[in-house]
């Protein structure tokens, strides 16, 4: 078990490598490619109005006419020892991990990234509890009666769920449950309160985007749940266990559901590292100041550190995700070693 | 959403460069923030702002709360370049002069602010003098002095670290050779540039002759900063306030909230009211999401001031009540079409001319956006709010606005293509209002038999690169193409120099300029800076206006207006001229 995490750990930090080389290419070696020039790139860093002197001056001071790889090197040193950066009177250091300086605000990346991980993490853990109770349970519920009418009701919802995009639930939540004061159940949108702060506003400002974005995974995974436990439910040992007198719970949770589970469990992961590296619809219908508004932010003023952070981070979640779901199958599926 | 940015420097050579940019706005009115709420009755009736304060009240207290769609450019005085934010800026910030806070054309005045009075010349026009009133303070209670605010503006010279602002004094002042800023040459005399005799007297040393230097004097990079205090790109997370507000809590990407600062005299400060007791601001709000809250009342104020998104422009429009509180100002911006005289036959004056008398101003209109969310047909350069502004047209449309094709083919005929001709029209790919624009075109000139072919280039290399390159767009054919520009402050000078001065032309390309070389037009912008008497000077940027339009080297599209909803929270809402949208320092809260 101890050699499969090293193993496991040693392949993700190659995969988060590879990650970082393949972003950097596309921001740094693609331009140059197709014409950019060292003060083309530096022009991003000093805006329109500065001489060609000056833009010259940056594109030196920045590194940009040094090789690629020499560049690349500097980028991943700023990773892993941090860099110092020129705020103008004073020379100060950006500790690791240093994903470079935004072109807009000129601050570093990484503390921005950190500011935004608890609005995403409390979106996305919320979200999570919310459609795993509700998706699962309502799968089993379905597979246990299958063709009755909770069955029909609850997979045509879970249909609707899987089919409106966000951004269409989200307004129309947000029309009816927070613009309009008669139904308001909630605060408006871009209201974020950490949950350190004040527990009850957190909850409170959250539960719109929480319930929208469960909507959507809740169907997917209770489709995916009836599917399994219709699958399950028709295995020998489950009637073994019938037939050796277990009750009908122990025999849906314990045996039924356990075999159902490890497809969810492995789908749950990439969905959540996906989403604690940015939900960008349900965090940009909302305005909720995660790392996925970030993202969509940082795209629209090509802002490519920033970019590049969130790509980055993004990866890391997915690859972590991915390792704690290898970790999970051994616990869920006993036939699972791991080694 | 409106930047208004400085087009790049200038060559140095005569007029240096820089006065106007791509967006936006300038001003304020009311004589006293908050409101000159002044006597006149508010009106719940579409566009009653723009000539009167609704809501009109002089209460203390409350929060105002605003949101914008985007990020701040920067809240440092030195590297901020939006309209929105020089209207709001002054909250925390006192620049020598500002625009009064009145309504309409009364906001374009400009008053003192942190001096005395008004500049003083020389009577070359090229040093400027400004006394610094006594009793401002920072907000840590210590005294502002004029060496607070000459340090100001020589930190703004540093584009490496202010890469967002404008390059007005850099171009201008009379800086030593090899001056890069504060930061990099700290031991260099910048006396030849700016002279502080003493704490309360600030001169200005230009390289040329400039009448309407007190526009300059308005600009936020003479706003002070206390040398022990500036933190350079990170001063940004905390402005030291000279203003009635200072800031309390500063989150870059989210918000940030002002409170009232106590160090703030008010009797050193006839311009500003102060009546909330504090702003709450939102930034990246889902701009839907920011129109819904302020319909709803949860939300005050749109800060960017480019009004209502398209999801929200037909319930506001289609809804009488909602209309009734809503205001459609016309900005200082200028869609227009650029005509290039390099590019044969339009070489040929009179070939330029049928382009003029064949467009359909209406399909142009329409392709913009339509009359509301559009803009007004524009027939000649000068936007109405700005001074020198006047009503001609010098190839009307006809009667229905939809072209002259008669005197589109006589104008045709006599540049000898009378079957017409075939040319390229440029637009930024990015931008789907130009390529509608470009398309209006292609179809209402192909009424006289010009062929137009649409071009569509990178944004980011479209004056650099491709249509603003002399010799990329006379080798491609680029005859046509499409342009904006709005000045940073209401003036002949800031909207016209940049886009009809043939000087800021560069054969590598860059300049918003990229069809206007007419040495007459050269001579009257000499003219124009040297000028001192007001009326004289804005009866010469008419007289530039004319002569551009009788060249017929710009066909005028648009001037921009925007859809604006007020708050169903606040007093005192009133547009000013020089902004072009509400007036940030004088709203109250009810």
């Amino acid at each position: 078990m101890g050699t499969y995490i090293i193993r496991r750990l040693i392949w993700a930090a190659v995969m988060l490598t590879i990650v970082s080389i393949i972003t950097f290419a596309i921001f740094f070696l693609v331009p140059r490619l197709a014409g950019a020039t060292p003060e083309s790139l530096a022009s991003r860093y000093v805006g329109r109005t500065a001489t060609a002197e000056q833009v010259k001056d940056a594109a030196e001071q920045l590194g940009f006419n040094d090789p690629l790889i020499v560049q690349y090197g500097r980028f991943a040193k700023g990773i892993v020892l941090g860099a110092d950066y020129n705020y103008g009177p004073s020379v100060e250091h950006c500790p690791a991990p240093c994903f470079g300086y935004s072109f807009l605000t000129r601050l570093p990346v990484w503390p921005d990234l950190l500011d935004r991980l608890p609005v995403t993490m409390s979106l996305a853990i919320g979200a999570a509890v919310i459609w795993l109770i509700a998706g699962v349970a309502t799968g089993v519920l379905s597979a246990l009666k299958p063709g009755s009418v909770f069955d029909r009701a609850a997979m045509g919802i879970a249909l609707a769920g899987v089919s409106l995009p966000i951004f269409f639930t989200g307004i129309v939540s947000l029309v009816v449950f927070s613009y309009g004061h008669p139904f308001r159940i909630t605060a408006p949108g871009g209201s974020f309160t950490p949950f350190s702060e004040n527990p009850a506003q957190w909850a409170y400002n959250l539960i719109l985007p929480w319930i929208t974005l469960a909507f959507l995974y809740a169907a997917g995974y209770a489709r995916l749940t009836r599917a399994g436990m219709l699958e399950t439910m028709n295995e020998d040992y489950i009637r073994t266990a019938r037939a050796k007198g277990l009750s009908e719970r122990v025999v849906v949770v314990k045996h039924g559901l356990r075999g159902a589970l490890t497809p969810i469990v492995t789908i749950f992961g990439l969905d959540f590292g996906l989403l604690l590296g940015g939900a960008v619809l349900t965090e940009s219908t909302y305005s909720l100041p995660g790392i996925g508004k970030y993202a969509i932010d940082a795209i629209t003023n090509q802002d490519l550190p920033k970019v590049m952070g969130v790509t980055l981070v993004a990866a890391f979640f997915v690859v972590l995700a991915n390792l704690i779901v290898d970790l999970l199958y051994a616990v869920v599926d006993p036939r699972v070693r791991l080694g | 959403m409106h930047r208004r940015r400085l087009g790049v420097a200038a060559t140095g050579a005569v007029l240096a460069l820089a006065v106007a940019a791509c967006g936006g706005g300038s001003g304020s009115s009311t004589s006293s923030s908050g409101g000159s709420a002044a006597g006149s009755e508010s009106k719940s009736e579409f566009n009653a702002a723009l000539t009167q304060v609704v809501n009109p009240s002089d209460k203390k207290g409350g929060i105002l709360k605003l949101a914008n769609p985007g990020d701040w450019d920067s809240l440092d005085p030195a590297d901020t370049y939006y309209g929105y934010s020089w209207n709001f800026i002054r909250l925390y910030g006192r620049s020598l002069l500002m625009f009064k806070s009145a309504v309409g054309k009364e906001g374009n005045q400009l008053v003192p602010d942190l001096a005395e009075d008004l500049g003083t010349p020389s009577d070359d026009a090229k040093t400027w003098t400004y006394r610094i009133k006594k009793g401002i303070k920072f907000e840590d209670g210590t005294p502002v002095t004029s060496k607070d605010v000459k340090y100001a503006i020589e930190r703004s010279f540093d584009k490496e670290v202010f890469p967002d602002g404008y390059t007005y004094f850099n171009d201008f002042l009379d800086w030593p050779k090899g001056y890069k800023g504060p930061y990099k040459t700290p031991d260099i005399n910048t006396d030849s540039a700016i002279e502080t005799p003493d704490d309360h007297t600030i001169v200005f040393h230009l390289k040329q002759p400039l009448s309407n230097f007190d526009y300059f004097a308005q600009l936020p990079a003479t706003i002070p900063v206390p040398k022990d205090k500036d933190t350079g790109a990170k001063y940004k997370e905390h402005v030291i306030s000279t203003g009635p507000y200072k800031f309390e809590k500063n989150e870059i990407g989210k918000g940030f909230t002002l409170v009232r600062n106590d160090q703030w005299d008010p009797a050193t400060d006839p311009n500003r009211k102060a009546l909330p007791d504090g702003y709450e601001v939102s930034t990246n709000v889902n701009a839907d999401d920011v129109d819904n809250r302020i319909l709803s009342g949860d939300l005050d104020v749109e800060v960017t001031g480019v009004g209502v998104q398209s999801a929200a422009l037909g319930r506001v429009l289609s809804d009488p009540a909602v209309k009734a509180n809503a205001d459609n100002p016309v900005s200082t911006r200028l869609w227009y079409t650029s005509v290039n005289g390099n590019v044969p036959p339009l070489d040929n004056i009179e070939c330029r001319r049928a382009v003029q008398y064949a467009t359909d101003k209406v399909a142009l209109q329409n392709a913009w956006g339509g009359e509301v969310a559009g803009g007004q047909i524009a027939t000649s350069l000068l936007p109405p709010a700005i001074p020198g502004h006047e009503d001609f047209n010098l190839y009307p449309p006809g009667p229905d606005n939809k072209g002259d094709l008669e005197k589109a083919k006589q104008a045709l005929a006599a540049c000898g293509q009378p079957n017409g001709f075939e040319t390229n029209i440029a637009y930024r790919a990015e931008r789907p209002k130009e390529k509608a624009a470009a398309e209006a075109l292609q179809q209402a000139l192909g009424r006289v038999g010009i062929k137009l072919t649409l071009k569509p280039f990178p944004q980011a290399d479209y004056f650099g690169t491709y249509a603003g390159n002399p010799g990329y767009a006379k080798k491609n054919k680029l005859g046509l193409a499409m342009n904006g520009w709005q000045s940073d402050w209401p003036d002949g000078f800031g909207f016209l120099q940049q886009i009809v001065d043939s000087r800021v032309i560069r054969e590598a390309g860059g300049s918003s300029n990229i069809s206007v070389r007419d040495p007459e037009v050269d001579k009257l912008i000499d003219q124009a800076v040297r000028e001192t008497d007001t009326n004289a000077r804005n009866a010469l940027w008419t007289a530039i206006d004319k002569k551009v339009m009788e060249d017929a080297f710009i066909l005028p599209n648009v001037w921009t207006k925007t859809l604006l909803v007020r708050s169903k929270n606040a007093t005192n809402i009133f547009v000013n001229d020089a902004y072009g949208m509400y007036d940030y320092l004088g709203m109250g809260v009810k």
